[in-house]
């Protein structure tokens, strides 16, 4: 019986791993493996350090609450080696379109626009500085397209 | 003391139990951060959201993600005047390249952000035979795929089905709060790259936090209350034909 019990409990502390049960029914180490992941995303304040000509486009306008990467996608690699890994160039005409697209489920005073009518095949950039969208009367586009959607 | 069999038979287990303790070690998930003083929530601000699935897009790539799976995914609503217990529920490839415009018809539509609810008393980790997913000391539910069978009993018992399994690894996969992140001191990578707010990290520990002044000054559900899960992702303004 006793040789049957050592047995046992030999056995068990051989196969169950060493921190399981350290802070409940499960593997304690599994917490400081999942923390301990590598990032994607930067974050824009790691992105704000050294654009600091973007930072001051977007204070002009409302995008300055859209964190970088909601556009540019995860740079954590680019952040760390902003020398040979550059972000790829984006295309504004889907980007923007994500956004900015009508569609009834939109929140009313959010800024949509049907883009077929509104700019006719163009690229968004074309007229819009995407850090700083509004078109000001000295910017490159004199004239506000007339059929910006209402909603 | 004489060692007799029965003392034996007490101690052995004993000793076992707190050897395991000494092996264990203090391993904390990053060097400053504190497990016990977190209590990890968000919030869903659904009238901010614009469905244009820039958390759907950067949660894959954070995380990476298999392509047809999802960790969060965006729904878009239709309910009309007279079928307010059946809505109209789509979600094109999670909503990760945004929605396509939608025939204006009678009722409202709205977009809905759905991720794992991360609940204090989870269905989930509870049905798990080998302790593969849990519950962690700062409210996260995570997955350890290093233990886990992938016998999807966590998949089925998720009411809001928030779990798959990976195809790569047959282990069991959802939402993690971006755990690698938040430990790090930053937020997740779906509340990053949100345009509008409409996704908010909270931590219900910390008193300075901005979610204890919107709860008390909004009214705020959670997804299927009645299944008592202690849900913590928390919505604002949301429709009663959400499910």
């Amino acid at each position: 019986m006793v040789i049957a019990v050592v047995a046992f409990v030999l056995l068990r502390t051989a196969v169950v791993p060493h921190s399981f049960g350290q802070y409940g029914h499960y593997r304690g180490d599994a917490i400081a493996e999942a923390a301990a992941r590598p990032i994607a995303h930067a974050g824009h304040e790691v992105c704000e350090a050294c654009h600091t000509d973007v930072v001051d486009q977007k204070k002009l306008g409302k995008h300055v609450v859209v964190a970088c990467e909601a556009c540019h996608g995860a740079q954590a690699k680019h952040a760390d080696d902003p020398a040979s890994i550059k972000p790829p160039k984006l295309d504004t005409a889907v980007l923007c379109a994500r956004c900015h697209e009508a569609n009834s489920a939109k929140p009313k005073g959010f800024p949509q626009v049907v883009t077929a009518d509104h700019a006719g095949g163009l690229a968004c950039d074309t007229c819009h500085q995407p850090h700083r969208p509004k078109i000001e009367e000295t910017g490159q586009a004199k004239t506000k397209p007339a059929t910006e959607a209402k909603k | 003391m004489d060692i007799t069999r029965r003392r034996l038979l007490i101690l052995l287990p004993a000793a076992a139990v707190a050897w395991k303790f000494v092996q264990a070690g203090t391993p904390e998930a990053a060097p400053n951060y504190k497990l016990t003083e977190h209590w990890w929530a968000m919030l869903v601000d659904i009238p901010k959201c614009i469905g244009c699935g820039s958390c759907v897009r950067a949660c894959s790539e954070e995380n990476d993600v298999p392509e047809g799976y999802f960790r969060t995914w965006v729904e878009r609503y239709h309910v009309s005047d007279w079928k307010i217990e059946r809505p109209e529920v789509e979600s094109p490839d999670g909503g990760k390249q945004g929605f396509p415009p939608n025939e204006i018809s009678a009722g409202k539509d709205f977009f809905v952000p759905k991720l794992c609810n991360h609940c204090a008393d989870s269905p989930c980790t509870q049905v798990c035979p080998v302790g593969a997913t849990f519950v962690t000391p700062d409210g996260v539910v995570l997955v350890d795929k290093s233990y886990c069978l992938g016998c999807r009993y966590c998949v089925q018992a998720c009411p809001y089905g928030c779990r798959f399994i990976n195809p790569k690894t047959n282990t069991a996969e959802k939402c993690s709060l971006c755990y690698h992140r938040i430990t790090k001191g930053l937020t997740t990578a779906c509340c990053e790259v949100c345009p509008t707010g409409a996704r908010q990290l909270a931590d219900l520990k910390n008193p300075k936090d901005p979610i204890h002044e919107f709860l008390k000054t909004h009214t705020v559900q959670v997804l299927k209350p009645h299944m008592a899960t202690g849900a913590k992702v928390f919505y604002n303004g949301m429709d009663g034909s959400v499910r």
